[in-house]
């Protein structure tokens, strides 16, 4: 078993596009549309266009709200995107207006941050040491 | 407050929090989480971490703010200033009267 997919609710599909794909990068993979207005909108990243999709699920359900509201409140991130470099991705994304609930941290090995995605979700991004080549 | 001071200071675990709150003020409780368990490998539930905020806020010094949907906790060093003076500082005109 693998992961294939995963989601994070988003107030608005449409923004939500624009965010994941302009600012952070990934790109498009699925756009079909569900019922009235949903749509059924996965994105992947330009590194991995075959590996995992993220699903940008609309937030019907009320529940949701109070979930990510209270996440929100309290700091913790709902996914985690491994960078090559946490830092010059702050750097970047800051640049860009996107807002930082946790500056970069260094933590043992792995380096994270924490920025908001606009659409009700708290992201954090990492610097994993990649394992050494086999010998 | 100097009781609720003294209390707060006892406790190593949130004699950490503070080195962590000197070291970058305005944090999360899920960095102050995981500075804990990253940096200095306590297995501590994120419930007992708001329970020592809350300690350290009822001393004083750590305050919350809130930024929109964000939480942050700053540290407050004020109440610390109480100990140097009740102890480090000279008083030309001497001690206080706490002798009967």
């Amino acid at each position: 078993m693998k992961i294939h997919l995963t989601s994070v609710f988003v107030d608005d599909q449409t923004k939500a596009e624009r965010f994941y794909t302009e600012i952070l990068g990934f790109v498009k993979k699925h756009d079909v549309p569900v019922g009235e207005r949903d749509r059924w909108l996965t994105v992947v990243s330009p590194e991995d266009p075959d590996g995992t999709e993220l699903l940008l699920e609309p937030t019907g359900h009320p529940a949701a709200k109070t979930y990510r509201d209270a996440l929100v409140q309290d700091g913790i991130p709902l996914a985690q995107f491994a960078v090559d470099d946490v830092r010059a991705e702050h750097e970047r994304l800051s640049g860009l207006g996107v807002r930082f609930t946790q500056e970069p941290l260094d933590m043992g090995p792995v380096t994270t941050a924490v920025f908001d995605d606009t659409c009700g979700n708290l992201i954090q991004i990492a610097t994993v040491p990649r394992p050494a080549p086999p010998a | 407050m100097a009781d609720d001071l003294f209390k707060a200071l006892a406790d190593p675990t949130r004699r950490t929090i503070i080195d962590e709150l000197a070291e970058r003020s305005g944090q999360t409780l899920f960095e102050i989480c995981s500075r804990l368990s990253m940096k200095h490998g306590f297995g501590i539930s994120r419930q007992a971490v708001s329970q020592h905020l809350a300690v350290l806020e009822a001393a004083g010094l750590v305050e919350t703010r809130r930024e929109g949907r964000y939480k942050f906790h700053d540290l407050n060093r004020a109440p610390l200033r109480q100990i140097t003076e009740r102890w480090l500082v000279t008083d030309a005109r001497g001690p206080e009267e706490n002798t009967p």
